[in-house]
């Protein structure tokens, strides 16, 4: 990047507030929704700081893939699942709270120690800045080659796994009963629904 | 230039974040949502490597590309492990998905 030493670190010192302030709001937030679209600001904010780390191309696959694709695969989820149910709430479910509270912040001060403990060998080279393109590219197609193939045939084992664990199973020969209501719906194989409630009961 | 440990720094905060929200979240997509802020603090802390430590051969940046990638596939198949068990249980409540707990 080419931009003055001030110019980046405000721009880093904004992008930094954004990430923290939106992953708190998907973390913190009550409301499903919200979250799921300040899911689409910390990835946002994080491509801008892919732009600053010299990594156009990575922040452009970034918004095309986060922000495109699993931000509103999220949201298609919450429409399809939506459900306002009140929680129960877990007996001494405050302890829960302070614990994680306690043990993400020893984590957090654990990993800040090392960060400041360990003389990172800062590499003087020249950055390959718009290259970086082209490099990923030759990496892709040497000495990646084979995780690259890899990740195709992953990919089309997600996609068939997701779709044949999300399909329901319909009866091919049977009409609905009620033929000018239920013109669009296929008759659903009914499924035994496992109680929820059933075996939590004697503990 | 920016020092190394802000990067660092961020991407720890944000981990930490990602596994508060994994931990005490009761929605169901809620804990998708902070399964993808832990991949993206550690894709975060790879492309700063990668930067300050190696910033020649952007070996790095091709690694940031392969954990998307996988990252979208662990999403989708993720939705779908959701809507699969919602259709089963009819909520989503991580609480009761307690099946496999002795």
């Amino acid at each position: 990047m080419t931009l003055a030493e001030g110019v980046q670190l405000v721009s880093f010192g904004l992008l930094a507030i954004m990430v923290i302030g939106t992953a708190l709001g998907v973390v913190l937030l009550p409301n499903i929704v919200y979250s799921a679209f300040l899911l689409g600001g910390v990835f946002i904010s994080i491509a801008g700081l892919y732009v600053l780390l010299n990594a156009g191309f990575v922040a452009a696959a970034q918004i095309l893939i986060y922000v495109g694709a699993v931000n509103i695969l999220i949201l298609f989820g919450i429409m399809l699942v939506n459900k306002n149910q009140p929680f129960s709430p877990v007996r001494r479910g405050w302890i829960r709270l302070l614990a994680t509270g306690g043990v993400c912040l020893g984590l957090f001060a654990l990993l800040a120690t090392v960060v400041f403990g360990t003389s990172w060998q800062i590499s003087s080279a020249v950055p390959a800045g718009d290259q970086a393109t082209v490099l990923i590219g030759i990496h892709l197609f040497t000495d990646f080659l084979l995780p690259f193939e890899l990740a195709s045939i992953l990919l089309l084992m997600a996609m068939i796994g997701a779709i044949v664990l999300a399909r329901r199973e319909f009866i091919p020969d049977e009409t609905p009963a009620d033929a000018v209501s239920d013109a669009l719906t296929l008759p659903e194989r009914p499924r035994e629904l496992v109680s929820a409630t059933g075996e939590t009961t004697e503990d | 230039m920016i020092p190394l440990e802000y990067y660092l720094l961020l991407a720890a905060a944000l981990f930490c974040i990602g596994i508060y929200g994994l931990v005490t979240s009761r929605n169901v997509i809620r804990v998708l949502m902070s399964i993808e802020l832990l991949l993206n603090a550690v894709n975060l802390n790879i492309m700063a490597f990668s930067n300050y430590l190696d910033p020649a051969t952007a070996t790095g940046q091709a690694f940031a590309v392969f954990v998307i990638s996988i990252a979208a596939a662990e999403s989708a198949v993720g939705l779908a492990i959701i809507l699969a068990i919602y259709r089963n249980r009819d909520t989503v409540d991580m609480e009761a998905f307690n099946l496999l707990k002795w």
